[in-house]
């Protein structure tokens, strides 16, 4: 917990779990998506459901989704925005288990077909965590550079990445492994305190057994 | 390298080093961050400002969507005029200023969460009304904004700021404990005061609902701020005479993380419990949803 998480964000009102940490979850799924939002499904759960139409957060999951910051004065406007630009979003009711009373599931399409499922929790004072990703569990705020890789669980695809990162001198902070079966497909979570080389992240992508790699760059938030 | 994860670390860390709180929160922050404390201390500033820009905005003839709130501000500001108030002259302008801080955020206005945005008037007021009632410097202000962030980070990290998770008493009792910490180093009071006045005030917020009237953060918020900027003023001359508690510090914050998980969740911004549920509420929300 960083000290500009309790004072601050700089946001619109009415609700810094409901509408800024909302935001911030459209945000972050825009940023990982890595291309404009064409479709999107949001889905609501637990208190975000039960009370996020008079906290506007539809609006604020779709302003974070158009690459809106907490702090923007159009996140009122935000479906109209969408509307205009021809962003189709369509909200409906998360059926989790045991979930964060403050959870959105979001199923996106990009402008180039690109699609992403995205499970995000708004813990509060602005701050999120997202949960899930294509159906693995994750666990990481967005706060910090994070790089995001889906590879074919086998021998050696972890120290390519800390390599490729020491290599660029990009310090690691947190490093999260998942797996969905013995030999099937994996996901690595590192959260760097240094931005990742774009160069960096190009060599991933062509490396063998890497199926995909999403990069989460800093934000410049208040 | 320094950091604190209970009030008692920071205590500690204050009399290893021989410093304030706000040099022990500012170091952990330049220390996690790799920032200068140059860089660390605009940014406090920059939030600072952001308050004063936000109270310098009101608007008293704006009202928030469901008509349930605005313009009570004005109102306290209006009574204030006439002299007539019970409270101090600071006390009375601070309760003015956390009015019209929770009705800018109801109307979707531009505003500092401090923790949250449902608490968002209750530091700001206390900070403000001290900077225009006594005349103090700015760099003062901000170093008060650094305790209180510092005893937010605790509650937020060994409880809870998130109405949803804690009910109110983590959104109004934790803005209520960094106002009093911050009220009190204002005074002078010294290391232990200062966390004595944020117990002070912690404790007089422990299981709070959380039952906003329709889910809007506007019925009992706005006005709840001003129970927790009175809240901190006391607290805060309550620890200045030397008083303390017999529960500690990091004690409280525990009994807040435990009463937190005990609340049922109707009182955690379901708003299917509480005042939300009330006949009043009902028939404003229908008279709302028929406009």
């Amino acid at each position: 917990m960083n000290i500009f998480d309790v004072i601050g964000p700089v946001m619109v009102g009415p609700s810094s779990s409901h509408t800024a940490g909302a935001v911030r979850i459209g945000y972050v799924a825009r940023q990982l998506l890595g291309e404009e939002v064409r479709e999107a499904k949001i889905l609501l759960y637990g208190s975000f459901l039960a009370t996020g139409k008079g906290h506007g957060t539809d609006k604020a999951l779709t302003a974070g989704l158009l690459g809106m910051q907490t702090d923007d004065y159009r996140i009122p406007k935000s479906i109209e925005i969408a509307e205009d630009k021809g962003m189709k979003i369509a909200f409906g009711e998360a059926v989790l288990k045991e979930a964060h009373p403050n959870t959105a599931q979001l199923y996106l399409k990009g402008i180039s077909g690109k699609t992403m499922e995205l499970v995000g929790q708004s813990l509060g004072g602005g701050r999120i965590n997202i949960a899930e990703i294509d159906g693995i569990e994750t666990n990481f705020s967005g706060e910090n550079p994070t790089l995001i890789v889906h590879n074919l669980d086998q021998p050696g695809h972890v120290s390519e990445v800390t390599s490729m990162l020491a290599h660029k001198g990009v310090n690691i902070a947190t490093m999260q492994l998942y797996r969905s079966s013995k030999g099937g497909k994996a996901v690595m979570v590192v959260e760097c305190d240094q931005e990742v080389p774009q160069e960096g992240i190009r060599w991933l992508e062509r490396v063998e057994g890497v199926l995909k790699v999403t990069y989460l760059g800093k934000s410049e938030e208040k | 390298m320094i950091e604190y994860h209970s009030i008692q670390n920071i205590l500690d860390l204050c009399k290893e080093q021989d410093k304030k709180i706000w040099e022990v929160v500012l170091q952990a922050d330049m220390d996690e961050s790799g920032a200068s404390g140059e860089q660390v201390f605009e940014k406090m500033r920059f939030m600072y400002r952001a308050m004063q820009e936000a109270d310098q905005s009101y608007e008293a003839n704006l009202k928030s969507q469901s008509g349930m709130v605005g313009g009570d501000g004005e109102k306290m500001r209006q009574y204030n005029a006439t002299g007539k108030n019970l409270c101090s002259e600071y006390s009375s302008l601070a309760m003015e200023k956390a009015l019209k801080m929770g009705e800018s955020n109801a109307c979707m206005k531009r505003i500092v969460a401090a923790p949250t945005a449902g608490s968002c008037g209750v530091i700001p007021a206390v900070l403000l009304s001290y900077e225009e009632n006594k005349n103090a410097e700015e760099d003062e202000l901000v170093k008060a904004l650094f305790v209180a962030s510092g005893i937010g980070k605790v509650v937020a990290e060994n409880a809870s700021i998130a109405g949803a998770f804690g009910g109110c008493q983590a959104e109004i009792g934790t803005a209520s404990a960094m106002a009093a910490g911050a009220l009190a180093y204002l005074q002078g009071a010294d290391n232990e005061q200062i966390m004595q006045a944020a117990t002070f005030a912690l404790k007089n917020m422990l299981g709070l609902a959380c039952d906003p009237v329709g889910g809007l953060v506007e019925v009992p918020c706005v006005k709840r701020n001003v129970a927790g900027v009175v809240n901190a003023i006391s607290s805060a001359q309550l620890a200045l005479a030397g008083i303390t508690s017999v529960i500690t510090p990091d004690d409280t914050i525990d009994s807040m993380r435990r009463i937190g998980n005990d609340l049922p969740s109707c009182l955690k911004e379901t708003s299917k419990g509480g005042l939300a549920v009330t006949e009043s509420a009902k028939r404003i929300m229908e008279q709302f949803k028929s406009h």
